[in-house]
Parts: C-alpha cells; structure tokens; sequence
C-alpha cells in the first residue's frame, strides 16, 4: 500500500491520546486504593487531559485530509453495525468527550463521592467517568487496529497482532508522554510512569517482532494464476490498461525501493524501542527530566516511521494486475 | 433472484478495448454519475479513471507462449467485501439484480472499499473525489425507450468478437448460464470466498484430427471435381490429334 500521511499521523497521535489518558486514569485508580502514597495534583489531571484534547484534535484533523468529500465526513458514523471504520468514527469522539468530562471534572475540583464500601474505599464520581472513558479508549484501540486486520486478504494485516500492536505501541507512547507529565510537575507518580512505559514498550517491542517474523513467511493464498485462471508456471504481464498509471497504481504502491523499506524498518526498531528505553532508564536512574521528554519526542518519531512502514510492506492481492509499475 | 454479470470469453477476445473506450464514452456523456475523469488525455502520461480495462499477460516461454488479453472490471461479487466496510453506506448491493453500485452524493472518498476489494475494481475519481466502478450500465439496461436488443451494457455492445456475454447467472437457462456450464466458466480468486457474479471463460485449444486415409480415399468423392496438374507441353495434346 501507499502509505497516506493522514493516516499515518491520526493513527500516531489518537494511539498517543489514549495512552495518556490511560496512564493518567491509571494514576488514579492507583491514588483511590492507595496503592502509591500522596495524591496527585489535579491540575496534572487538567494539563494532561488538555494534551489529550490536543492530540485527539490533531488525529482527527489529520484524517479529514484523508478523505475526498471531508464535508460529508458525518455520513462516516451510519454503518457501524458493519464496518470497522464507522465504529471509530463514533467511539473517537465518544472517548474524547468521555476524557473531557473527566478532565474538567478535576479542573473544577468536583468530585464527590459516590459509594463507600466496608474498606472505607471512597468511589467518586471522576473514577466511574474515567472507567467509562478507559473502556471507550480500549474499545477505539479495538476499532482502529481492526480496520486493517478486517482486510482478510491484506494477508500482512489479517491478523490478530495488528490490533496488539496498535494497542501496545499507543499505551507505551502515551505512558511516555504520562512520564514526561509526571516529571514536569515532579509527581510521586512519575514512577508507576515510567515503569509501565517501559513494560509497554517492551512489550511491544515483542509483539511488533512477531509480527514482523510472521509476515517475513506469508504464504501467499492469491497467485497469478488464481487472479487470472490460468494454471501456468511462467505470466508474464505486457500491458496494464494504463499508460500514465491509474489509481491502482497510485494507491497500491509505495514506489520506493526495497533498501529503503528495509532502512525504515531499521530505524523504527531503533527509534521506537531502543532509544526510548535507554533514555527513559537513564533518565530515571538520574532524574533527569529532559531524557524522559526526550524519549517520547524521539519514540514518536520512531512510531511514524513504524505507522510508515506498517502500510509500506502491506501486499494488496491487486497488485497481481499491475505487475509492471 | 436475479444476479446480472458478464461472462467474459477469454477464448476469442483479441485485446482491442473497444470496450474500453465504448465504457469510457457512455459513461462520461450518459446521463448519470458525472462522468470519469481523463487527465492529459493526448499528453505524456495519460491517466484517467476507467470502469474496466484490458491488461494483457503472457503466458508460458518463447516459443510456446500464448497471449492472454484480459478485460476486468467490477466483478459484482455476491458477496461483495466491499459493502460491508463501507462506513457510509454509500457502497450497496441493489438486492432486485444484484449490481453492486456507490452512491456518488453519499460516498466521503475514503477508499476503505478500494483496499477491500481484492480485484483493484475500484477507483477514486481524481476530479470528484469518490469512488468509481462499473455499474453495469444500470442506466441503459433498463431503459425502455431503447430497444430491446440494445439494452445491454455498453462493453458487450461494442464488442466486435462477442467476448462479452451479459445476463442472469442465477437463471440455469440464460445464454451466460449456459456458456458458465458448457464451456467451464470460472471465477477470479475464488480463494476469498466473494463468489463474483462476473465469469471467464478459458482458453481452447482446437486440434482438429484428420487423417491421412481421410483425405486420400481411393473412392474419394470430391475427387472427383479434383483440379487436374497442368498439361505438360511434353504431352501430346488434343490439337496434335485435331489439326
Ligand atoms: S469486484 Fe470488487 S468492487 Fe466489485 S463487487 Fe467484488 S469486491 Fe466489490
Ligand atoms: S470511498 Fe465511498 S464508497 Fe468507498 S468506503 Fe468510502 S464512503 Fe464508502
């Protein structure tokens, strides 16, 4: 496939969006039972859910630029009972505003509390709005990694790693970004931050080698002589039905050569697992709070290129007919 | 249920894209859809969006190749995967005839469809930025002001080696039905489970067997009206017996 910078970008940045808000929820969660000592200051809560916003707004301003007829973009959310894409059309904005309540329910301080149980646990109100909210980001990693494993003969795709990875390497960026947040304001929860960042990180560090092994040995169920119905061991293609290419060959190809898709694949690897795990290490270790922004500047950029070559080494069964460009 | 297709007869079509070009101008100057872009038409690169197109393969090594001159189009699945991810329901699936149509006023142009479909059948009109592809000419098959016989999709009309067969591959006695049974039609990557509606016919190959005894009968009747070798000048003729 010819990968769209739209794509790439919306993709990158709501994965981002989410993470974020899981970590900050997480955070919570962990300030509610007690888990870690000392609350975290709410107006964390309202900056992180500010950057949230930001990068939610960027994915979806992004993915207008993807689109032909963007003015008709509301028509997307109709067929969410079959099609993947119009699910994410509903749950991107259903997170987002779930988020948003959250948030400023911590701006303005109003939390009261709801249930107490026998443990004196306080349920509050922020806690059941960010569970419906983390349900809802969940369920938008779900959507957005299904959209292409849906695609059962995008063979690279069609599989259940594409929604694994999507959903690792969008918790492990926004976790990264969580730490640089906790960092900033200097928050006894930087720790659980930066640990799980690196949990995520590493993991899917594992899950994305999976996946490359395993696409590294497709086997092919579409051939020539299946897209044709011819049963011969030499096709050879003469003429394409085009001679200044179509959309087929615009769409489908990424025409770059294959030392270059390899040199990405070097470089996402690089960038979006190792480095950020050695800066966050020693940033931590060090206190050091520019390493830790650091890493998630320079694994964002690593997850482009990932994005990049995720649609780059996807083989469309249609290229059979353009064997020419 | 009717289920409406082309049966393509790889056997006899020579590559000339008649229907190629007969699609491009009903399509364009008809009544519905807007037309299908044509950019830098008589240039360099010519490019444009097209509802079918010939590609040609060959097949096998020289000298024993063949030439494969291979028409496709949308193939108007019956189980269409390009329907369903349609976030839109601009793509459909007309359930009186089974042609698989997009709804131009509806359709955002994000081409989820175009990666659903394993054919490459689709294609995003550079002008109108939405999705494009063979309708079947939905808007001529049932036009009752043309006559009958005319009301059939441009491409099988213009076809000058009837390639193209068109009608209803769910009724068993319908001349495509027939061709399918007859002749061995068969599906493009039935790997995926799409049943497309359109067919192909195979390659033949035509040995006629005759032999020798056949054509040198001793009692041969056509020998009889058999042109004889020319007279030598050797030979006497008949004037030396004359004159
Ligand atoms: S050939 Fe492609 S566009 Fe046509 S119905 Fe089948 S999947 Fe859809
Ligand atoms: S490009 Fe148009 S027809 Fe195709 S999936 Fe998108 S909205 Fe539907």
């Amino acid at each position: 496939m010819n990968p769209a910078f739209s794509v790439i970008f919306l993709t990158t940045l709501i994965g981002a969006g989410q993470g974020l808000f899981l970590a900050l929820y997480t955070s919570e969660v962990y300030n509610s039972f007690g888990i870690v000592g000392g609350t975290s200051p709410s107006h964390m809560y309202a900056t992180g859910i500010l950057v949230v916003m930001l990068l939610m707004g960027l994915g979806l301003f992004a993915s207008f630029f993807h689109l032909g007829r963007p003015e008709r973009a509301w028509r997307a959310a109709t067929m969410w009972r079959t099609s993947w894409l119009a699910r994410e059309v509903i749950v991107l904005p259903a997170f987002t505003g779930a988020a948003l309540v959250w948030g400023t329910l911590h701006y303005f301080g109003f939390d009261p509390v709801l249930v107490t149980n026998s443990a004196g646990t306080e349920f509050k109100l922020s806690l059941v709005v960010g569970f419906v909210a983390a349900l809802l980001a969940f369920l938008l990693y779900l959507c957005t990694g299904m959209i292409y494993a849906a695609v059962k003969f995008i063979q690279e795709w069609a599989t259940p790693l594409t929604v694994i990875n999507y959903t690792l390497l969008g918790l492990s960026s926004g976790f990264m970004l969580a730490a640089t947040l906790g960092g900033w304001y200097n928050s006894s929860i930087t720790n659980t931050y930066v640990l799980w960042a690196l949990v995520f990180t590493l993991l899917g560090f594992a899950s994305r080698m999976i996946a490359l092994r395993r696409n590294a040995r497709i086997k092919r169920k579409t051939t020539i002589c299946t897209a044709l119905g011819v049963r011969h061991q030499k096709i050879r293609q003469i003429s394409q039905g085009a001679m200044g290419g179509s959309f087929n060959t615009r769409e489908f190809f990424h025409h770059q050569s294959p030392q270059f898709v390899h040199a990405v694949k070097v470089f996402f690897l690089i960038m979006t697992f190792i480095v950020p795990v050695t800066l966050v290490v020693i940033g931590w270790n060090n206190t050091l709070f520019s390493l830790l922004a650091a890493a998630a500047v320079v694994q964002y950029v690593g997850l482009l290129a990932e994005r990049w070559f995720f649609f780059a080494q996807a083989n469309h069964p249609q290229n059979l007919y353009y064997q020419a460009t | 249920m009717t289920q409406l297709a082309l049966v393509i007869d790889l056997n006899v079509c020579v590559g000339c894209s008649a229907c190629v070009t007969s699609c491009k101008e009903w399509n364009t100057s008809g009544e519905g859809g807007g037309g299908m872009v044509d950019m830098n038409p008589y240039g360099k690169d010519p490019t444009g969006t097209f509802f079918n197109r010939v590609q040609t393969f060959e097949v096998g090594e020289y000298p024993k190749t063949e030439t494969v001159h291979f028409p496709k189009s949308c193939l108007h699945c019956e189980d269409p995967p390009c329907v369903p991810v349609c976030p839109t329901g601009a793509s459909y699936k007309r359930k009186e005839d089974g042609i698989v149509l997009v709804d131009y006023d509806k359709c955002i142009g994000c081409k989820y469809c175009s990666w659903a479909c394993p054919y490459g059948a689709r294609e995003l009109d550079a002008k109108q930025k939405v999705m494009k592809k063979c309708t079947l000419c939905v808007d001529r098959i049932y036009d009752t002001s043309l006559p009958e016989e005319r009301r059939k999709p441009a491409c099988v009309l213009a076809c000058p080696t009837s390639a193209r067969l068109f009608g209803d591959v769910h009724d068993p006695d319908s001349a495509v039905s027939v061709a399918i049974a007859e002749r061995g039609g068969y599906q493009l990557q039935p790997e995926w489970g799409t049943r497309p509606a359109n067919h192909y016919l195979p390659r033949r190959k035509n040995h006629a067997n005759v032999d020798k005894e056949a054509l040198h009968r001793i009692d041969n009747p056509l020998k009889k009206e058999e042109q004889r070798p020319a007279v030598s000048s050797e030979l006497p003729s008949l004037d030396d017996f004359l004159f």
